[in-house]
């Protein structure tokens, strides 16, 4: 059967089990949207390219699934960056299919064109360019294997303007990848392994560091086996957030600079930390001269790349997290850690004095409230998108998230403006699901405009903006380190209940802790997306706080506590 | 000083991904040289880095993470032959030619260049035996030099094959949303 390029294209997106597209057009994948309009794939027009790839990386990280997004050449593609750089730091798979000129001009600074795979190359798993219609079918089954195997992450595939126009013979089972042969390391060191299970045997006090690679790997049952079998406390990355039930109560919360004091504390006693699925990221060590110097560390990771990285270990298990968690289950025979789940949890007495929720109602509303709240009316049942500041980690602090895939967020990145595109994304993947965007009044003026594409496609999505009308992370590091200098944080914002009415969406604002629970009724209620805007404290900051490259045992702690230690310059 | 060996794909755009990557990982690199193999769909690179064992694990994990890449090894330490090329070209006069030839003898190198007032000498071995000879040879008057860059493979039984195997089939079925 002949095909254009563009037919083939979207045949093979088609076969491949692809529903959604998040893009925009322009005159270098013109073929491909003419194509697409004879085709079932959905277009999902977006309002700025930024926001198709995040969209498409929501999408991948609630399904589990690759999400697709679409883009002209030139100015089209290179509005993708962001986005792309965004899915590689948290290995979340996404396949970029960006228009390019004719094949006959490349090279000539033709108008849009732009070299977009040189752009790419540091920030996508893969990229490619393709100059031949018979060439499309092959490289995008190509495309989605390497973005969803092994450690997933982004491919772009940049199609030229006459590959799309031409004619080729559309054959799929002629198409079959032809990925280079790669060298099979045996995943499973045996000296590597007999050392982890002595390490586990022998241990007084272990910890669990769990990450995003659990949801990745979807070894949440074996990990939940792994546990049980160890009787171990876990500790959460904020991207791992979701991989065991908040509600267990062996899962102690979130680790790193915004992680709770007892499990900061918890790490730096340890004597044993099992890390799986993590990369011992700065944000998670603080000083690594100082970091968890009484534990020794098994490390179960996928990417060899990312062993002694930051944290040197003493055992280190490469493969995919479900595959070494369920060998290494069975050989587990000591589980008696009471005295240390005890110890930790009398850790905790000190930091429930200082939450802000243990603190008597002064009339002002904190966003800790906010959340708090939200979570008990949407009974932790909700899939939160957070965008990336204050209230991303108020969130991870106080959303308690029992299902996997329930909390998607910009970890590695940490890239303002994600929330709102990429809840689109997540909505399109769980039609059904509940979906939050938490997010802050500066991120989200950044990508405001998808307001517009959530009206088009008609979603129900609810959007929380913890407005403190400051860039209010980047005012917290001031207040600490620059003492109280507020350049360039405080922060004008329109008249958000009202710009959502301008888009069409209702829009709330809410001034009074005791008007948060009603309007987080009024608007599940509502089968439309409502957008709520809650005017918080303004200088309220994240506590416990590690400040950047300082020990995890110093914390600065809430103050009016006679505990609480000065801030140091990080 | 580390090396390693790799077999990429030969195709352009591939020593672009190599260099990019040692760029990336701030690895400065000595010196890298490609070329084909027995199998004209694979090239081999000996990649000399600027970097310790642990910079060097880094890379040689980070390189076959390459789809490109089909194998990467860090040889630093293993017993090694290593070449190097290079081409000196050398003031030289009536005088002290014999004095040049002799040397030039001594380090087992060759002319393969004579000119009434310069000569080109092309030797090859260890970087440490070209090192040296141009050391000797500075005296005279060094006008001109190209070096290859390293090359090196693992000495006797000890090999370093390139993966050739087909893909395994569970990769047809890989990689789609209809789970």
């Amino acid at each position: 059967m002949k095909l254009t390029g563009a037919e083939i294209l979207c045949e093979s997106l088609t076969r491949l089990g692809v529903k959604e597209i998040f893009g925009y057009p322009g005159g270098a994948i013109l073929p491909v949207y003419d194509a697409l309009g004879k085709s079932k794939l959905h277009h999902i027009l977006v309002r700025h390219e930024q926001g198709a790839t995040h969209m498409a990386d929501g999408y991948a990280r609630a399904s589990g699934g690759v999400g697709v997004a679409m883009a002209t050449s030139g100015p089209g593609a290179t509005n993708m960056v962001t986005g792309i750089a965004t899915a590689m730091l948290d290995s979340s798979p996404v396949v970029c299919i960006t228009g390019q000129v004719s094949s006959k001009v490349l090279g000539s600074d033709a108008f849009q064109e732009i070299d977009i795979t040189g752009i790419t190359m540091p920030i996508t798993k893969h990229n490619v360019v393709v100059s031949r219609a018979e060439d499309i079918a092959r490289t995008i089954r190509e495309a989605f294997i390497i973005a969803s195997s092994g450690r997933p992450g982004p491919v772009l595939v940049d199609i030229t303007k006459d590959a799309q126009q031409a004619s080729a013979e559309f054959d799929w089972e002629a198409s079959a990848p032809q990925l280079p042969p790669k060298r099979q390391r045996s995943n499973h060191d045996q000296a590597e392994f007999v050392r982890a299970v002595e390490l586990l045997n022998s241990a007084k006090r272990p910890l669990i560091l769990a990450g995003h690679g659990i949801m990745v790997s979807g070894a949440m049952h074996a990990f939940e086996q792994f546990v049980r079998a160890g009787n171990y406390p876990v500790a959460m990355t904020l991207l791992g957030i979701g991989c065991f039930p908040a509600s267990d109560p062996l899962n102690l919360g979130m680790m790193g600079m915004h992680g709770e004091a007892w499990v900061n504390n918890a790490i730096q006693e340890a004597d044993l930390l099992i890390a799986v699925g993590m990369r011992f990221d700065d944000r998670v060590t603080g000083d690594l001269r100082t970091y968890a110097k009484s534990a020794r560390k098994i490390h179960i990771e996928i990417d060899r790349a990312e062993i002694n990285k930051n944290v040197k270990v003493d055992a280190a298990l490469v493969g995919d997290a479900r595959e070494v968690l369920e060998k290494l289950t069975p050989h587990i025979v000591t589980r008696d850690h009471g005295a240390w789940i005890r110890h930790i949890a009398g850790l905790k007495g000190d930091s429930a004095v200082r939450d802000i929720q243990s603190l008597p109602d002064t009339g002002h509303l904190y966003a800790a409230h906010v959340i708090n709240d939200l979570w008990k009316e949407t009974h932790g049942e909700a899939i939160v998108v957070t965008d990336v500041g204050q209230h991303q980690m108020w969130e991870a602090q106080y959303y308690h998230h029992n299902r996997p895939r329930t909390l998607i967020t910009s970890g590695g990145l940490g890239t303002m403006g994600f929330a709102l595109p990429a809840a689109i994304g997540v909505k399109f993947a769980k039609p059904d699901a509940e979906v939050w965007v938490v997010v802050g009044d500066g991120g989200f003026q950044m990508t405001m405009s998808e307001l517009a594409t959530i009206v088009q496609e008609k979603i129900n999505i609810k959007i929380a903006i913890i407005n403190n009308g400051f860039l209010g992370m980047v005012r917290q590091w001031q207040e600490f380190f620059y003492d109280k200098r507020y350049v360039a944080t405080p922060l004008v914002a329109p008249d958000f209940a009202a710009l959502a009415n301008a888009f069409g969406i209702r829009g709330e604002r809410i001034t009074k802790r005791a008007e948060v629970v009603p309007v987080i009724r009024s608007a599940r209620e509502s089968t439309e997306t409502v957008l709520i805007d809650f005017r918080v404290e303004q200088e309220d900051s994240v506590y416990p706080m590690v400040a950047a490259g300082a020990s995890l045992s110093d914390m600065i702690r809430r103050p009016d506590s006679p505990l609480v230690e000065t801030a140091t310059e990080p | 000083m580390q090396t390693l060996v790799a077999y990429v794909e030969n195709k352009p755009g591939v020593l672009n991904r190599v260099s990019s990557l040692a760029r990336r990982l701030a690895i400065n690199i000595d010196s890298l040289t490609v070329g084909p193999t027995e199998n004209e769909a694979i090239a081999r690179m000996t990649i000399v880095a600027h970097t310790d064992e642990k910079g060097a694990h880094r890379l040689e994990a980070s390189l076959e993470k390459l789809v490109d890449v089909r194998l990467a090894e860090n040889v630093s330490g293993r017993a090694l032959l290593e070449r190097d090329l290079a081409l000196i070209k050398v003031s030289a006069d009536q005088q002290n030619r014999p004095h040049l030839m002799e040397l030039i003898k001594v380090f087992r190198a060759r002319v393969v260049d004579v000119a009434p007032e310069s000569l080109i000498i092309e030797v090859s071995g260890a970087v440490e035996k070209i090192d040296g000879l141009l050391e000797v040879l500075r005296p005279f008057g060094v006008l001109e030099m190209a070096r290859s860059g390293r090359i090196s493979m693992t000495r006797g039984g000890d090999l370093l094959r390139p993966p050739v195997s087909a893909p395994s089939s569970e990769l047809a079925s890989a990689g789609s949303n209809l789970k």
